[in-house]
């Protein structure tokens, strides 16, 4: 067992001091960071700690304001990404930076294409890819655009092509945020055998059960400080939240109690879709949504749930099947329709489908708004400014200003900013696709507990989460998917993460798997 | 406590937004205060002003008359650009904006003020026509336009019968000729074309909804935006700007050229939009600084000409300036200088 052998080699990787200010913020205030050989290292924090911006500087996508950088031994100074990988440091940034209409083969080997007299040799291209793709049991023809894989499919490509080359130190800045328990499992196993073979492996993540499951040490940080640096034995979960919050750990442990569920009443029906078909994306669901109540939507991925998603705001026309909407046969034709008859989606993919990347995080919140009540009534500036406020202290959004263009935030920001927007809607129905993505564990929880007291207003919500503890714990009802269809409903107390998964496998114990 | 930080969110929020737009418009106008500057130095009456009929005469009112087509087509096109499209037909609607007010002119009996409205929404009929194709038919901006930019003057020569017409019409020379105000009427029909539209991108919603589709379109669709209908909206806001351009050089030279009218001012206009900071890929956009990089290219043209250097060098000259200016605008650049001149020191 490599990381119980006290390390007598010198780190891997020592970092010193460094600082890092971006307008208005310090992003890093003098952080040290020791990574070592044969060692995963956690790097914790809440949205908006400085994590990325910590992975930024080391990898050359920023330069630093000050400070020192070791790895093995000798100094380095990367100016940008490809000097770091050069240098042996291989990353996956938070955001998939890959390049939609290139080939998946083409963006695995981005940047170190094999060539011979100049030109691309694009046999070995794709060979290369079918390997580095084969290393994470994934099953794909590389040659597709890579557009055409799902988000998951697509961080994990973005894993195989840091995979692909000759590394030292690989970073994975939430790897995991859309995977899925198998995938997730696939990922860590890859990562051990990594780690065995000498690796150092600095692993960002909000989830505390991977934390455990893979980690040997972990690393804090707090606006943009460093807490402390702690062998993942010696620290117990709620420790862990408490110095990434820094609150005490009674408040903590007050603030996670009373989560009771009221149960749902038979209430008015606000949605009613039977038969929803699509051409590769749903083959028969079912689903109904009544006013006030939680419907979780449960799956692999691949299982349709997205893609039911999208059919219910119209974004998708379905080939077959009927959505009544207060008991009215409905056609969706387009989001724009969705929204005037109050429904809200926000979408698992944040950074294509969810920010306008350069407008302001005030412009950001009040889109939806401003869009129902037509071009000519504008929201005053003073309207715009006040509900932007509002939204940033509701929902903690770490920014320091609502005018700051909403890609400068953390991406956990991002998503709180994206969930002020429909909010800010007031809508009916709100279709949230992995809310919680890149959400960090406290705001997770203030999220529930706003869902909560949304749908005690009266809201409805179609909640889907790859998070099986997240979807029971919200929902009064689950819906499960699997092969595009419907194949079971949990109500009330029947919701457990066991119900669920052996809906999934197929088998009618409890038993999961 | 809760209200004294809102009010300082909020004071840093309006210091950052005055900074932004400041931060496009500062570069051309440098780059214009330089040009100027170096009149001021080496041409003799460069800054002359003079009172003659009840109009002000000189360099200065000159660069803003001549300029009056480019920034009209330049206000046009920056909105067009923030969407994430180009018109390259803006030229070829100039001519026919031309041809059609010299039909209407010697034809027809109508009036002044009926010949420049029928112009201007046969233009505008031309402008949505590119929005159909880009926003609906989804053809790509640039192929879209280039079919107009092409089929536009031929358009035009065959109103004309291929022929330059002439005409006299005293109230359609006022258009580009006249004198308002002590200046030449063109620089009001700048003025009032920046007021309505600047109004209508700050007093409505229709400036975010251009900087949004144009930033992010899924996104936008996905939160509500029309973004067909934005989309079909600028370049119909296009094709009008033109027909206003149109009119001021049929007027000026009194004359419909379809083959010359116009001719290349489309480059002109995206090089404006570009040197006032409006990136091309779309989303923020910045009206008033497209209308200083058009005054900045009409600058440098007339000093070329008053200085009787060859005409040949006008476009090497402007080409230099704009790289400068567009190369200063970049933060990543000026770093990068900065360092190099430190280094040096
Ligand atoms: N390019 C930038 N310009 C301005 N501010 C930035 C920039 N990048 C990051 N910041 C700010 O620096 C702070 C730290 O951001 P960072 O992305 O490192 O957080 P994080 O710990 O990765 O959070 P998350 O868990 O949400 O991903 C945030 O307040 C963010 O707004
Ligand atoms: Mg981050």
């Amino acid at each position: 067992m490599p990381q119980t052998v006290p390390s007598i080699e010198p780190p891997l990787l020592t970092l010193r001091g460094i600082e890092k200010s971006f307008p208005g913020v310090k992003a890093l205030a003098g952080v040290d960071f020791t990574l070592n050989r044969r060692e995963i290292h956690a790097l914790m924090g809440e949205n908006g700690a400085g994590k990325s911006t910590l992975i930024k500087v080391l990898t050359g996508v920023y330069r630093r304001d000050s400070g020192t950088m070791q790895l093995g031994g000798s100094e380095i100074d990367p100016r940008s990404p490809q000097d770091a990988q050069q240098a042996g440091i291989s990353t996956v940034y938070q955001e998939v930076n890959l390049i939609p209409h290139l080939s998946v083969a083409e963006n695995i080997s981005l940047g170190r294409q094999p060539k011979r007299l100049g030109f691309l040799r694009w046999g070995e291209i794709a060979q290369r890819a079918e390997k580095a793709i084969a290393r994470l049991d994934l099953k794909l023809d590389v040659r597709k655009p890579l557009s055409s894989c799902s988000i998951a499919v697509q961080q994990l490509i973005a894993i195989a092509r840091a995979l692909d080359t000759d590394a030292r130190v690989l970073i994975l800045d939430e790897p995991t945020s859309s995977l899925d328990t198998r995938e997730v499992e696939q990922l860590f196993v890859l990562m051990r055998k990594l780690r065995d073979q000498g690796l150092g492996i600095v692993f960002v993540t909000h989830f505390l059960d991977q934390v455990y499951a893979v980690s040997d040490r972990i690393t804090i940080l707090r606006n943009g400080q460093r807490v402390g640096d702690y062998a993942a034995v010696d620290l117990s979960r709620i420790e862990l939240i408490s110095k990434m919050i820094g609150k005490d750990l009674s408040e903590v442990e007050r603030e996670s109690g009373g989560k009771a569920k009221p149960l749902s009443t038979a209430r008015e029906i606000l949605v009613q879709a039977t038969g929803l078909k699509r051409k590769g994306a749903v083959e028969n669901v079912d689903l109904t949504i009544r006013k006030g109540e939680v419907v979780g939507l449960a799956g692999l991925l691949g299982s349709g749930r997205t893609e039911t998603a999208r059919i219910l705001f119209g974004i998708d026309k379905p080939d077959a099947g009927k959505i009544e909407i207060d008991g009215h046969k409905r056609e969706l034709r387009s989001a724009r329709q969705a929204i005037a008859l109050g429904f809200g989606f926000s979408s698992e993919d944040r950074k294509t489908e969810g920010i306008i990347p350069n407008l302001s995080v005030r412009e950001n919140i009040i889109l939806v708004l401003q869009g129902q009540r037509g071009w000519l009534r504008l929201l005053s500036r003073k309207e715009q400014e006040e509900l932007a406020a509002k939204y940033i202290a509701m929902l903690n959004i770490a920014t320091s200003d609502a005018e700051k263009p909403i890609r400068f935030l953390s991406g956990g920001n991002q998503q709180k900013a994206l969930l002020a927007r429909w909010l800010a809607s007031k809508p009916r129905l709100l279709i949230l696709d992995e809310p919680t993505r890149g959400i960090d564990v406290g705001a997770k929880f203030e999220i529930q507990k706003l869902m909560r007291s949304l749908t005690n207003e009266g809201m409805s919500i179609l909640f889907i989460s790859s998070e099986l503890e997240e979807v029971v714990r919200s929902s009064d009802r689950v819906v499960i998917l699997r092969d595009r269809a419907r194949i079971a409903e949990l109500v009330g107390e029947e919701i457990s993460q066991a119900a669920i998964l052996s809906s999934i496998a197929g088998t009618n114990e409890s038993s999961p798997e | 406590m809760k209200a004294a930080s809102d009010n300082a969110l909020q004071r840093e929020s309006k210091a950052r937004r005055h900074s932004e737009a400041w931060h496009h418009l500062k570069w051309p106008l440098i780059a214009l205060a330089v040009v100027l500057l170096f009149n001021f130095f080496f041409t003799p009456l460069f800054f002359h002003l003079e009172m003659k009929d009840g109009r002000i005469y000189g360099s200065l009112i000159d660069i803003l008359n001549r300029a009056a087509p480019v920034m009209l087509l330049s206000l046009g096109m920056t909105i067009v650009i923030a969407t994430g499209g180009v018109d390259l037909s803006v030229g070829a609607v100039m001519a026919i904006a031309g041809s059609i007010a010299a039909l209407l002119i010697t034809k027809s009996s109508y009036s002044f003020l009926s010949i420049v409205i029928l112009t201007v929404c046969a233009c505008a009929v031309a402008g949505t026509w590119n929005g159909v194709l880009v926003a609906y038919a989804q053809v790509q901006p640039i192929v879209a336009t280039l079919i107009l930019m092409v089929a536009g003057r031929g358009i035009a020569q065959l109103l004309t019968n291929g022929q330059i017409i002439t005409f006299e019409n005293p109230s359609f020379a006022f258009f580009g000729g006249g004198t308002f105000l002590a200046l030449p009427f063109p620089i009001t029909i700048v003025a009032v074309t920046f007021a309505i539209l600047s109004t209508l991108v700050n007093r409505t919603a229709a400036g975010l909804f251009i900087e949004a589709v144009g930033d992010n379109e899924k996104a936008s669709n996905y939160s509500g935006i029309n973004t067909r209908l934005v989309k079909l909206a600028a370049y119909t806001l296009g094709g009008i700007c033109a027909g206003l351009a149109g009119l001021i050089v049929a007027s000026d030279i009194k004359a419909a050229d379809a083959n010359n009218a116009g001719l290349y001012l489309e480059l002109d206009s995206i090089l404006a939009v570009v040197v006032g900071g409006t990136a091309l890929t779309g989303g923020r956009f910045f009206l008033l600084s497209s209308l200083a990089g058009a005054l900045l290219i009409q600058t440098i043209t007339t000093t070329i000409l008053t200085r009787a250097i060859p005409v040949e060098f006008t476009l090497i000259v402007k080409a230099v300036v704009i790289i400068i200016v567009c190369l200063l605008q970049s933060e990543e650049f000026r770093k990068k200088a900065l360092q190099l001149v430190r280094r040096k020191s």
